[in-house]
């Protein structure tokens, strides 16, 4: 068995997560796959299905993971509890489940058992601990697991009791400055220290972590471990039930770079750490692994992984359902070695932020369609929280979907995803798309030489939209054409008030050639394209490029357009277009991800068009703009003042984010029109200042 | 009553002679004459071997002198044209109507005045091109002003061009389309150039309601000028280029000593935004060209047709969720009421008329089932969406103009009032507000309401109520009909109670009562509008009928009162 797995994650705390899983065995026969998720393994639940689990349970999370959840509640025939704040009252999974409460009285619902999904609670043993103690089962591992493996020098220690390799370190709390130097001598540099409570040199170092620690996590106690160096992150999905059966899954395994006695190590040390502390339910165990295959035990997640789709696809498992029934007393019903994996599955998450500026996005999702169901073979799974008219609000994470795609081979896999992301119409927010779009299509990315140096090396002064070939770009004109044509043969079609004209006079008018001239983006000269209609949906395209007949069924005005081309040597291609708006002389299209302006002209309005001057850009030097919709939270300036270049003006709060906003050029303050406290709109102006000259 | 005597002598005499020229030549000249190439080489005139026969000369002389036409007041001034990023008349002629399809009347006319020694200066066509030409094959009649040839100045025969297109308009049933280049009055001909634009505002006037008239401002238009488009329906401006003032900024410099630009008294931006003459500003020429043709589209070409069905892929029976949710249910909560609107018509399409101006009110052009449709609605984003003075004007306006043309008028209501404070008062917000209540009351069109949230007050009378003959009135879950909102009505009727929480609770449950009670239409899911709002509009198709035939009716008896037909 060959696995291999790369997980790209960079960027902000709102940057793409790529996450690719590659498994090559086949050994087990994939099973049914309903329509986004496919059901769980027949084989591996067969003794299950007559036996109860809950009436009714509580989802403890909302959005995506939440619609999750209740997903496969429902094919298991469990009524749903949904939770929801003011924020998301009329959000999808409020709608899905099949009673919704305020998250101030949950108690009410009589629900019997609680899911956490991920985030949230998942990982909070008091909530766990509050639960047990009202007979409420907790979906998720025990209060005390918990509790032991959230603590992250708590959970080094067991690992190492337990036999798990671990980091060499100070095995416990850090008392002082001196003390964590005289550890440091022994164990020797490179080392790391981190919070004992969260995720994470040495005397500035220490006070800082300390701090911070003490800020963000309520608990200042540090630990000092070695620095690995050049580390792969690994990472073991297990699965156990109540009756001392621990599996794994290696979920996120790793590249070619593992061996399988390294992997069958890791996955014997993982399950044995659980089973010390009588680990139930799902949870990942993460290692770090160095270049000579040493791996050291990280921390466990005691939760549902985020990326457990990919695990979902290639083992056929249903990792909620295996929750609820072990939470219901049940026997796991397949062994280690039922566990068997095949084909290959990749996950893009979905984000509205904009990729160019790594910026969130906020707004209502004025039109969205999932890209589900553009095949019969389910080969597209869309994880998400949202439909059309749902709001993407400031209160939450920003994610839109884990848009998730399976395919035989890692090439099909790829190329039902790069179809995915071409139909997946997504409008009112600015998403990701672009940029995943591009990075999945990218000759690199096919071949798999990938590292989380990927997006620093392609784009090294940040992604800018995708960028035209010669032959790309006369696909797009091409398009954009018959676009056009198409619109001006609807604009001719009168149903009534012809009256001036007859019908057989009016058809005789109506245009079957245009000599157009295409401009995309206005950064290419305009393209001339002739077009030529032979049949209804049928057009002749010439460009500078050659000639090209495209066929498409487009209903007008509709987001997607399926062109099938075929070039004079009989190549046939079909290419997913997605028609945004209509501009005003022109319209909008999404090309390979990527949003373009299209101008199109006619001939004579192209020859025209040179006497048009082109008009200023208003000069934003002299203004400072709110890069997005947040609240002001400082003011550093104040009218009058003069401030030199780089100089600090305001702070934005987004999403729970600081911006600071700073000066770009020397200059006296005219005018504030916001003060602190105030929620501002992107792009509006906060503070101007004055003409210089 | 217009007297037909004077209108005759007016014009009919100088174009006996011009029309004699109006003959159509040989295949290739009539493809020249309407490419407009205005290059006298590519002329050419077919000859006989036995030499030019007496037509032929006359043919040629024509020829030569259209090609001098087409240059209009010469290459040097055309190229000043260009240069200031403005097309020539022509030209953008050329961009309005389909290809090929222009028809021009008059191209030959010159001026007759010979004070100042105009006599010594004339320039073929005078200033303006007229003619017609169809729209995505619809007829239009046009003219062009051209800047090149005396500022495109207004003298009596650039006036006389211009209403024979606006008679023959009125005749045929087509719309006019004027593109507006003009410097103003041509001073050298005194009264006879302001004779001139009192015939142009006589026939607006006539035209008024009859055809659909749109002024395009491509250029100055100061003076007497301003006031035929202030006439006609609609008035579009280009940005940048275009400037529409009674006095030029000397002249106020002079009057009140205030030092102000072209662009800051007349251009596109205080017109759109602050004194709501212009309807739409456009960025370029070309731009405002296409734009106009997309607006011509949703128009009928007279008052004696319906309401133009175009075809569209846009299902009929169209359903969309997200409408249930679009409306906040805290009502005092702002939402977009144009994202109602793009949910509801045919292809999200929506022509917004006067975008900038009192924007608490939306009006615009949409289609439904392919049908033009006419929306007004309340803006809930800007200031709750109340009425005031300019938002009752904006819309009083465009209602009456839905009502002449047979445009059905689809109503979105969203108001807590009429703008209360004295600056309204004072402005006399009673008058205004009471020309959208008889815009409303008196249309006939096919009238369709739907209460999204709050109607209250007078407002709610205004506003297309059932009570003003709306044809079908739907109130939305989240509706509220009442005088006036909670608070203030607990306030009046329990003024003697001290606790007035549990009171406010039962007025809220009476509206909604209330709503039960009244509600005009069974219930039906919000999400349906569309597919709902198409099934009232072809079921009330025979209301526009009867409404055309009417008009036919009354028109044969006004026809000989005027004495124009």
């Amino acid at each position: 068995m060959t696995t291999q797995l790369c997980i790209l994650r960079f960027g902000t705390r709102f940057a793409t997560n790529l996450l690719f899983v590659n498994q090559k065995c086949s050994i087990f026969s994939r099973h049914s796959i309903t329509r986004g998720f496919h059901s769980s393994n027949t084989a591996y639940n067969a003794s299950y299905n007559e036996k109860e689990t809950f009436e009714k349970i509580l989802i403890a999370n909302r959005g995506e993971i939440a619609c999750r959840v209740i997903h496969t509640a429902k094919k298991m025939g469990i009524k749903t509890v949904a939770i929801y704040s003011d924020a998301d009252a009329r959000s999808l999974h409020v709608q899905m489940a099949d009673e919704a409460v305020n998250v101030v009285t949950i108690k009410s619902t009589g629900a019997q058992a609680v899911h956490p999904g991920y985030g949230f609670l998942s990982e909070n043993s008091t909530f766990a601990k509050v639960l047990d103690e009202s007979g409420v089962t907790f979906i998720g591992p025990g209060e005390k697991a918990m509790a032991d493996l959230g603590d992250k020098i708590q959970s080094k220690i067991i690992a190492k009791e337990s036999g798990v390799n671990t980091i060499p370190g100070y095995n416990g709390v850090v008392k002082d400055i001196d003390h964590a130097l005289e550890i440091v001598k022994s164990i020797g540099y490179p080392v790391m220290l981190k919070a004992s409570a969260g995720g994470g040199e040495v005397i500035d170092g220490f006070k800082i972590a300390s701090q911070e620690s003490l800020s963000s996590f309520g608990d200042d106690r540090l630990l000092i471990e070695k620095y690995i160096e050049n580390p792969r992150h690994i990472e073991i999905q297990l699965i156990a039930d109540k009756f001392g059966n621990t599996l794994y899954l290696p979920e996120q395994a790793p590249s070619v770079h593992l061996d399988p006695p390294t992997r069958k190590a890791m996955g014997e040390q993982a399950a044995a750490l659980a089973r010390r502390v009588g680990y139930v339910s799902a949870g990942t165990v993460e290692f770090l692994v160095d270049p000579e295959r040493n791996f050291y035990f990280l921390e466990m997640n005691t939760r549902l992984q985020v990326e457990h789709p990919i695990t979902e696809w290639i083992t056929g498992l249903d990792l909620v359902e295996q929750m609820i029934r072990i939470a219901a007393n049940q026997k796991l019903t397949f062994t280690q070695d039922d566990l068997k994996f095949h084909g290959w599955a990749i996950e893009s998450r979905v984000y509205a932020e904009d990729p160019e500026k790594y910026l969130p996005s906020i707004g209502s999702l004025s039109k969205y369609i999932e890209p589900i169901g553009f095949t019969d073979k389910n080969e597209v799974r869309c994880d998400s929280g949202v439909v059309e008219g749902s709001d993407i609000s400031i209160y939450y994470d920003p994610l839109i979907c884990k848009l998730s795609t399976y395919g035989e081979t890692r090439d099909k896999a790829i190329q039902s995803m790069l179809r995915a992301l071409d139909s997946y119409i997504i409008k009112g927010v600015t998403h990701n798309i672009p940029l995943l779009r591009d990075v999945i299509g990218s000759e690199r990315f096919g071949s798999g030489k990938i590292s989380t140096k990927f997006l620093a090396e392609e784009y090294p002064d940040g992604f800018k939209g995708a960028t035209l070939k010669e032959e790309s770009l006369h696909e797009l004109v091409s398009i954009a054409a018959l676009v056009y044509a198409k619109r001006d043969l609807r604009n001719w079609n009168w149903i009534t008030g012809k009256e001036s004209l007859s019908k057989g006079e009016l058809n005789e008018k109506i245009p079957n050639k245009w000599d157009l001239y295409v401009n995309v983006n206005k950064d290419f000269s305009p393209i001339n394209v002739k077009v030529e209609k032979q049949n209804k949906n049928e057009f002749l395209v010439t460009t500078g490029n050659g000639q090209k007949v495209i066929t498409t069924e487009w209903p007008l005005e509709t987001p997607l357009i399926n062109a099938h081309i075929s070039d004079l040597n009989q190549k046939k291609k079909t290419v997913t277009v997605q028609y945004l708006d209509p501009l005003p002389v022109g319209f909008r299209l999404r090309y390979v991800g990527t949003k373009f302006d299209i101008t199109v002209h006619t001939a004579r309005q192209h020859e025209l068009s040179k006497y048009m001057i082109e008009k200023p850009k208003p000069d934003f030097s002299k203004m400072i703009l709110s890069p997005m919709p947040g609240r002001v939270v400082s003011l550093a300036v104040t009218v009058g003042d003069v401030v030199s270049q780089g100089a600090e003006i305001a702070v934005v709060e987004a999403m729970k984010m600081q911006n600071v906003l700073r000066s770009v050029r020397v200059g006296k303050v005219k005018k504030i029109n916001v003060k602190p406290g105030d929620a501002v709109a992107a792009d509006e102006v906060l503070v101007e200042f004055e003409d210089t000259e | 009553m217009y007297k037909a005597a004077n209108f005759t002598r007016n014009f009919s005499y100088p174009l006996k002679n011009i029309s004699s020229f109006l003959i159509r030549v040989s295949p290739v000249s009539k493809s020249v004459f309407s490419r407009h190439v205005p290059f006298t080489s590519e002329i050419r005139i077919r000859k006989y071997a036995s030499g030019n026969t007496i037509e032929e000369e006359i043919l040629g002389k024509i020829q030569d002198l259209r090609a001098k036409a087409y240059l209009g007041g010469g290459l040097d001034r055309i190229n000043t044209q260009h240069k200031k990023g403005k097309l020539t008349a022509r030209e953008r002629i050329d961009l309005l109507l389909d290809p090929c399809s222009f028809n021009e009347y008059d191209t030959f006319v010159e001026h007759q005045c010979t004070d100042f020694d105009m006599d010594k200066h004339k320039i073929i066509g005078d200033g303006v091109v007229t003619g017609h030409g169809t729209i995505n094959g619809r007829t239009i009649f046009v003219f062009s002003q051209d800047f090149t040839a005396f500022g495109g100045s207004l003298s009596k025969m650039h006036a006389q061009k211009l209403c024979k297109i606006m008679d023959m308009a009125m005749k045929v049933g087509a719309p006019v389309i004027g593109l507006n280049d003009s410097g103003g009055a041509r001073i050298q001909e005194g009264v006879d150039s302001l004779g001139g634009y009192a015939d142009i505002f006589q026939r607006n006037v006539l035209s008024s309601g009859v055809i659909p008239q749109i002024s395009l401002i491509m250029g100055p238009c100061a003076g007497g000028a301003v006031y035929s488009p202030a006439l006609t329906d609609f008035t579009f401006m280009v940005r940048d280029t275009s400037y529409l003032f009674v006095t030029g900024p000397e002249v106020v410099k002079t009057v009140t000593n205030e030092d102000v630009t072209q662009e800051e008294l007349g251009g596109a931006n205080p017109h759109t935004v602050k004194s709501g003459v212009a309807h739409y500003a456009f960025e370029n020429d070309i731009e405002a060209l296409q734009r106009v043709r997309d607006f011509v589209d949703f128009l009928p070409l007279s008052n004696r047709e319906k309401a133009p069905i175009r075809y569209t892929d846009d299902s009929p029976t169209r359903e969309d969720p997200a409408l249930n949710h679009i409306i906040p249910v805290d009502s005092t909560k702002a939402y977009d009421m144009r994202d109602v609107i793009t949910r509801i018509v045919d292809d999200g399409n929506f022509f917004e008329i006067m975008p900038d101006y009192a924007k608490n009110i939306i009006i615009g052009f949409s289609r439904l089932e392919g049908q033009s449709i006419a929306i007004v609605g309340n803006q809930p984003m800007v200031s709750s969406g109340v009425l005031d003075i300019n938002a009752s004007v904006k819309a009083a306006r465009f209602v009456r103009f839905c009502d002449a043309f047979n445009i059905p008028i689809i109503t979105l209501v969203d108001v807590p009032g009429f703008l209360p404070g004295t600056a309204q008062e004072h402005n006399g917000i009673i008058r205004h507000g009471a020309k959208l209540l008889y815009a409303y009351a008196e249309a006939t069109v096919p009238k369709i309401t739907v209460i999204t949230r709050k109607a209250y007050g007078g407002a709610y009378d205004v506003m297309s109520s059932k009570h003003l003959r709306g044809d079908f009135n739907y109130a939305w879950p989240t509706g509220e009909i009442a005088v006036m909102g909670a608070k203030g009505a607990v306030e009046i009727i329990f003024r003697h109670v001290s606790d007035r929480t549990q009171a406010e609770k039962e007025y809220i449950g009476w509206l909604s009562n209330f709503k039960k009670r009244n509600n005009i239409k069974e219930h039906y899911k919000v999400g349906e509008a569309a597919s709902i709002l198409i099934e009232n509009l072809s079921e009330f198709r025979s209301k526009l009928q009867v409404l055309i035939l009417q008009y036919e009716l009354d028109n044969v008896y006004n026809a000989d009162e005027t004495g124009l037909y």
